[in-house]
């Protein structure tokens, strides 16, 4: 059984026919091109598919896309839309004006996320396969600190959590890095929760 | 994948009809145990109905002070929401400790309560399992027996349940509302999962077709503290090994180990989220020393079956009451 679904992927509209037993992630990564979420277990164990969908760090390989037809979807690569002070990228005289259309664009003329920048401030990469996924779910992780929301090491659940190292572990623990780059990540994002 | 039609329901009553009329009908919900079990062979449905389009995403206010979650509420939500927060902690705690941040916002109050068990064979097709192979038989019984069952497990299967969200609503003595093919109808809580006798297949009392729409909570009673404490072989992301939900209410006297009134529930330990009634009375009317925990978790362990894989439990349990217990009579919280 086919379906026919809109998605809008990074900023662009697109509709495509689908079998309904296909994955969000693989709609998205075979019949769209978006190769920023990735496959790792595709079982829902080690989090490199997270992408934000409908404003929330969600995982793409347990989702069905004929469910999320109409979704938003944003991946690492359509991450820095999201930022409220963007990073600036490249030098303007430097770099080559990016691409309207992502899927076509030079990786290196996007702009950055504060929490993007921030794992290449900190290392938080070795292979970089898990990365996608991680930034994303930082990005997930932060909003949800912003807005008051408890953890499972939060001790006080009447107010509203601190930042400290056990929340950013608690809240990043849907991500594994086999790489072991977690003392990177969790340097990332306590600097993106600063900035 | 083996093919299936997709249906998107706009109504409750449209659900349960087109599930109920077809043996091969499943409920979809958030997807992130249905879609894995797509995957891996262990569900082989020929129709799959989209509960997620049904207006069953609210957390209201009850008229007697409670308060009732829609099945299509993100697993998320209720663990933020300040009236769960302030009234029922064991219920946030439960699932903040469940699953990761991702698979919460994508799961829902229903679908949590409706997930199967992670024994390894139940979830690998090329082993006998009877309760995804009715009498093909058990192959956890003298297999990977860490996560089995040592309460109300039979010989055809030792699983476990593996909610946290369903031990938390055992002991908050919640109900469940279903809608039928016949109707609506509540039932306890207690009511809603089995143990496996001779069918394991059968996880809860549900017939085929009918359709979680709400969990109803009754307020707390006046006074009450609740936590729920897991234990895990990680820190964060992982199942119970054994999990305890505990409600104390706290006595007029002078000592904080005195209660007027204990529940416990325990996971990890049965086919069922566990209400540990004969531990309960053991504990009330009296202080709630180490000594006294100890003999009533005992007690209520007095019909456990445990084998070389699961002899563990019985001493982990004993330590995560006391914990729990310790974390509401005097605000000391050693465990998380």
């Amino acid at each position: 059984m086919t379906r026919t679904i809109g998605l809008d992927v990074d900023g662009e509209a697109v509709r495509i026919e689908i079998d309904v037993r296909t994955t969000l992630l693989d709609a998205l990564r075979e019949r769209l091109g978006h190769t920023a979420p990735k496959k790792g277990c595709d079982h829902g164990q080690c989090g490199s598919c997270t992408v934000i969908l409908d404003g929330r760090r969600h995982l793409t390989c347990l989702s069905l896309a004929v469910a999320h037809d109409g979704a938003t979807v944003t991946t690492s690569r359509g991450l820095a839309a999201l930022d409220e002070a963007p990073d600036a990228g490249p030098p303007a005289d430097t770099a080559e004006p990016s691409s309207p259309s992502l899927p076509g664009a030079d990786p290196a003329d996007l702009p950055l996320h504060r929490v993007q920048q921030a794992f290449l401030d900190h290392d938080g990469l070795q292979c970089g396969y898990c990365t996608p996924g991680q930034v994303c779910s930082a990005v997930g992780a932060l909003a949800e600190l912003a807005a008051g929301q408890p953890s499972h090491v939060t001790d006080d659940l009447s107010g509203r959590p601190e930042l400290s190292d056990a929340e950013i572990r608690e809240r990043m623990s849907g991500n594994l890095c086999r790489c072991g780059a977690y003392a990177g990540i969790v340097a990332a994002v306590r600097q993106a929760a600063g900035s | 994948m083996t093919p299936f039609t997709y249906t998107r329901a706009h109504d409750p009553a449209s659900a349960v009809a087109a599930v109920a009329g077809r043996p091969d009908a499943v409920f979809l919900a958030g997807g992130s145990n249905l879609v894995d079990h797509l995957k891996l062979g262990v569900a082989t449905p020929g129709e799959v109905v989209d509960v997620t389009g049904l207006a069953l995403t609210g957390i209201e206010d009850g008229s007697d002070g409670g308060l009732r979650i829609g099945a299509g509420v993100r697993n998320s939500d209720p663990a933020a929401d300040a009236r769960v927060r302030e009234r029922y902690p064991v219920l946030a705690r439960a699932l903040l400790a469940g699953a990761s941040p991702q698979i919460r916002h994508q799961a829902s109050t229903a679908g949590n309560l409706l997930q199967r068990t992670r024994c390894v064979y139940f979830q690998d097709t090329t082993t006998p399992c009877n309760k995804r192979e009715p009498g093909s038989g058990c192959s956890a019984i003298g297999g990977y027996e860490r996560y089995a069952a040592i309460l109300g497990a039979s010989p055809a299967c030792v699983a476990t349940h593996p909610s946290d969200l369903a031990v938390a609503l055992r002991v908050l003595d919640a109900s469940v509302v279903v809608l039928g093919p016949d109707g609506e109808r509540r039932l306890p809580f207690g009511e809603l999962h089995r143990l496996p006798g001779d069918d394991p297949s059968r996880d809860t009392t549900l017939a085929h077709g009918e359709l979680v729409t709400a969990v109803e909570l009754p307020a707390p009673p006046p006074g009450a503290r609740s936590t729920y404490v897991k234990v895990r072989d990680r820190a964060s992301y992982a199942f119970a090994l054994v999990s305890v939900a505990a409600l104390l209410v706290p006595s007029d006297a002078g000592d904080p180990r005195d209660a007027a009134q204990v529940r416990l529930a325990f996971g990890g330990v049965a086919h069922v989220p566990w209400r540990a009634t004969r531990a309960e009375e053991a504990l009330t009317g009296v202080r709630l020393t180490d000594e006294a925990i100890d003999a009533a978790v005992e007690l209520e362990l007095e019909a456990a079956t445990t084998s070389e894989g699961t002899a563990y439990k019985r001493a982990m349990l004993r330590g995560t009451v006391r914990a729990a217990l310790r974390e509401l009579s005097t605000g000391e919280r050693t465990l998380r």
